[in-house]
């Protein structure tokens, strides 16, 4: 363990961060290049972290790179945090043949390992590291799983017992991609010293913003109050009853904290596919569609009693307002709300 | 004769590998290795055809809406629909946002910084490339970062969100703009302007549009001081390194077209080969599987008829990369082949001057960022915020479609197969498993392969600078590659 991490003031040198790729897109580094107010780097450099190496913005570039993790993996070298984007590439047959680190001849799943065990953080950010995420979707003949996790099952490459060198379990930055804030805002714990176990949620996810459901701050809340819903994507109304949107189920801020400015999957029109749970990626149904048993949507908003809901959607659906129940089916506010007839103008 | 094996190639998007052998000083020959396989042709199987828009952007977080494109482009030719006017025009916006900024962050984060390295210490220009370009510290770095974050602001606006948005669809786009809605939209673009002007280009995007040959490129770069603008920066350098003369590959470029409004495309589609411009069939195009680890039955398949069965155990294979081939030629893509078939007069000059090579693909790509950003303020401008932004239409029982687009780093190709209201088969050609193929059943090298023959490899050289700069010339993306 390292002394000189136990108090930020005390430190005397930045936390170092190694960031690997494996089965995965590479998308949560392009989203966490879209940091706004302030940029990645000065967000960096505010929770005292460098970057030791990351595949898209370091110079160093093959052999050096090699040498450097074999000194990080040999602990010759100390390095704090290890962020891995991607799934680990298990296939085939537990081989991890399916992605051989370039420049050596080891399965990149093997220095995942080997650096996990020298970290002080191991992070696995977007929903591929931590559960396998899109890449395990399908028959996963490639056997792609998570650090600590296969799905929803505890286990992944490290095992659910795994703590790391300051004796954190993997912290999972889920989402697909992740919000460059949430990952930038745990870092900030990290890099001064803040963070504990009692920052993360049941499957070791940022609380930040697992507290909360997508449904919060949706703007499509009236619409949904009065169950007035949308038909087809692009229509204004609520999601939930026909086009499979899990914002009242789904564990994400998005509706809070704007993405890109300004928007959310349920602003840009389409349905919250719940992203940031482990087996989104095979929810059962078309992703677009939601199930129902005799008219009724098989997922029902988190806590919520059954019959308490079907009857207060009955209730709440006899009492739509025609403006909602009009705009709930046009592509634009067709009907707005207004407390007396516009003057001529 | 020695070996060299470069890698992990960073900055470039996802995993790659070159393998070279060196003889006097020079690369005699080059394999080009894609070390990643996760199987999305697989996964696709037997889902709805609408869950394509699901998972086929995350095939790749750099070229994720390029992805959207040729799925929803697939569909709706599966479907028998078309985008209705605003949609098109609000797909152009979303795809332009995220093409150009892959050409920015392609410049200024996975190009640039290589000239910052040691080995250049004895340039009279080093200082202000370090000043400029330094991975991570350098001052452009935060500059670009935060211009490009803003621009991104035409995602949250149009698209929810990037990347992996599900708001491209066959008939259109989920998301219709008002007319304050519109006049953001025209305000971060003049914000982006701004920054393009003053710090890439130091001129206006007219001006740049206009360059019609490398002899009036050069006057402009020699116009001011070379630290008046990034893109004068560079071409100082590519002018004292004689980029123009590294990295040479076949000379035959391919485009599918980009951006399709209902008054034609921005870009054309065609070939250019033999030094002229020329339309092709997509019929010709096929995957040959000599040199990849995948098992079939033919090692030549149709993208109609491919398969995906990987193998490791494939004796001749080294790649995960299969290799596509026109009428069995290797065939270029990227920003250079778009303007060269679009018969842009600069890079038409540049091409029968010195071919494709890694000056001219920077040029192209700088170019086209600026041709773009003048077509996104004209698409702004024709949004009618009264019509629909969405048609509706579906995908029948049994069906057939193909979809094509240009991604910022080249051409793209989805093929889709659906019988019994299910997907049967979905195969992908990406840009990159175009430019970074390795060699087909005739031997023939892949573009990259064949630009590398003859890069300069100094003495000691590890991982050699001149590599560093071709492979970085096509802008790769090792991720939609292999998919």
């Amino acid at each position: 363990m390292n002394a000189h991490l136990d108090n930020s003031d005390q430190r005397t040198r930045p936390l170092r961060l190694v960031w690997l790729q494996s089965g995965g897109c590479g998308g949560c580094t392009l989203s966490l290049l879209g940091a706004e107010g302030p940029d990645l780097v000065t967000s960096l450099e505010a929770a005292g972290i460098e970057i030791l190496w990351h595949p898209s913005v370091s110079e160093m570039s093959g052999g050096e790179v090699i040498n450097l993790l074999r000194r990080l993996a040999s602990g010759e070298e100390e390095f704090d945090i290890l962020c891995l984007e991607g799934a680990v590439m298990c296939g085939p047959g537990r081989t991890g043949r399916f992605h051989m680190m370039s420049g050596t001849d080891r399965p990149v799943m093997s220095w995942i390992e080997d650096l996990a065990r020298r970290a002080g953080y191991v992070m696995a950010v977007g929903s591929c590291a931590a559960f396998g995420g899109i890449t395990a979707a399908g028959d996963n003949h490639v056997e792609a799983c998570g650090l600590a996790y296969d799905g929803k099952s505890p286990g992944g490459l490290l095992g659910s017992e795994f703590r790391s060198a300051r004796g954190f379990p993997v912290i999972n930055v889920a989402g697909c991609p992740i919000h460059p804030a949430w990952l930038v805002e745990i870092l900030y714990l990290i890099g001064t010293g803040r963070f504990s176990a009692a920052d993360l949620d049941e499957w070791e996810r940022p609380l930040a913003y697992t507290t909360h459901l997508v449904h919060h701050g949706c703007a499509r809340n009236e619409f949904y109050e009065f169950k007035a819903s949308a038909e087809n994507l692009s229509e204004r109304g609520c999601m939930m009853e026909n086009l499979g949107c899990k914002g009242t189920q789904a564990r994400a801020d998005c509706n809070i904290r704007a993405w890109n400015g300004s928007g959310s999957c349920i602003d840009g029109g389409y349905p919250c596919i719940n992203c940031t749970a482990p087996g989104f990626e095979e929810p059962g149904h078309p992703f677009a569609m939601t199930p129902k048993i005799s008219g009724i949507p098989i997922g029902l908003p988190t806590d919520m009693p059954k019959a308490w809901f079907v009857a207060l959607a009955a209730l709440s659906k006899a009492a739509t307002p025609p403006r909602l129940r009009e705009n709930a089916t046009a592509e634009r506010l067709t009907v707005p709300p207004a407390n007396r007839p516009k003057k001529r103008l | 004769m020695t070996r060299l094996i470069v890698g992990p190639f960073n900055r470039v998007e996802g995993d790659l590998e070159v393998k070279l052998e060196i003889e006097d000083g020079r690369v005699h020959a080059a394999r080009v290795v894609s070390t990643l396989y996760r199987g999305f042709e697989r996964m696709l199987v037997g889902k709805v055809p609408d869950d394509a828009l699901v998972y086929a952007p995350r095939i790749c977080g750099i070229c994720s809406v390029s992805q959207s494109v040729a799925a929803a482009k697939a569909l709706a030719a599966a479907a028998g629909i078309e985008p209705v006017q605003n949609g098109s025009l609000a797909a152009n916006l979303v795809h332009a946002t995220e093409n150009v900024a892959d050409h920015l962050t392609h410049f200024y984060l996975f190009f640039m910084p290589d000239f910052a390295r040691t080995a250049y210490a004895t340039h009279t220009w080093h200082d202000d490339v370090v000043d400029r370009f330094k991975a991570v510290t350098g001052s452009a770095t935060r500059e670009m970062l935060a211009a490009r974050a803003q621009f991104m602001q035409i995602m949250g606006l149009l698209a929810g969100k990037w990347p992996h948005t599900l708001s491209i669809q066959p008939g259109g786009t989920t998301r219709s703009v008002s007319a304050h809605e519109l006049a953001r939209l025209s305000a971060i673009l003049a914000g982006f302007r701004r920054f393009l002007q003053t710090r890439l280009f130091g001129d206006s995007l007219e001006r740049i549009a206009t360059l019609s040959s490398g002899a009036e490129l050069e006057a402009w770069a020699d116009g001011r001081r070379s630290r008046a603008s990034d893109f004068r920066l560079f071409l100082h350098v590519s002018r004292e390194l004689e980029l123009e003369h590294l990295g040479r590959g076949y000379d035959r470029f391919m485009s599918y077209g980009a951006y399709t409004t209902p008054s034609g495309s921005l870009f054309a589609k065609g070939i250019f080969a033999d030094g002229g411009v020329a339309t092709f069939s997509t019929e010709g195009i096929s995957e040959d599987l000599t040199h990849a680890w995948y098992d079939s039955l033919a090692m030549v398949e149709r993208p109609t008829e491919g398969t995906t069965v990987a193998d490791v155990s494939r004796g001749q294979a080294y790649s995960w990369c299969k290799a596509p081939r026109l009428g069995g030629e290797v065939m270029e893509v990227g920003a250079i082949a778009r303007q060269v078939i679009s018969q842009h007069p600069l890079i038409c000059d540049l091409v029968m001057r010195s071919g494709g090579n890694v000056h001219s693909r920077v040029v192209a790509r700088l170019l086209e960022i600026a041709l773009v950003v003048l077509a996104m303020e004209r698409w702004v401008r024709e949004i009618d915020p009264g019509e629909s932004f969405c048609g509706h239409g579906k995908v029948p029982q049994t069906a057939d479609g193909v979809g094509l687009t240009e991604a910022a780093r080249g051409s793209l190709g989805h093929w889709l197969r659906v019988r019994n209201g299910k997907i049967e088969n979905y195969q992908i050609i990406a840009p990159t498993t175009w430019n970074f193929s390795p060699r087909d059943g005739a031997g023939q090298p892949g573009a990259l392969e064949k630009a590398l023959v003859g890069a300069p490899v100094c003495e000691g050289e590890t991982e050699p600078v001149s590599v560093q700069h071709i492979v970085r010339s096509f802008d790769p993306c090792l991720v939609c590659t292999v998919h």
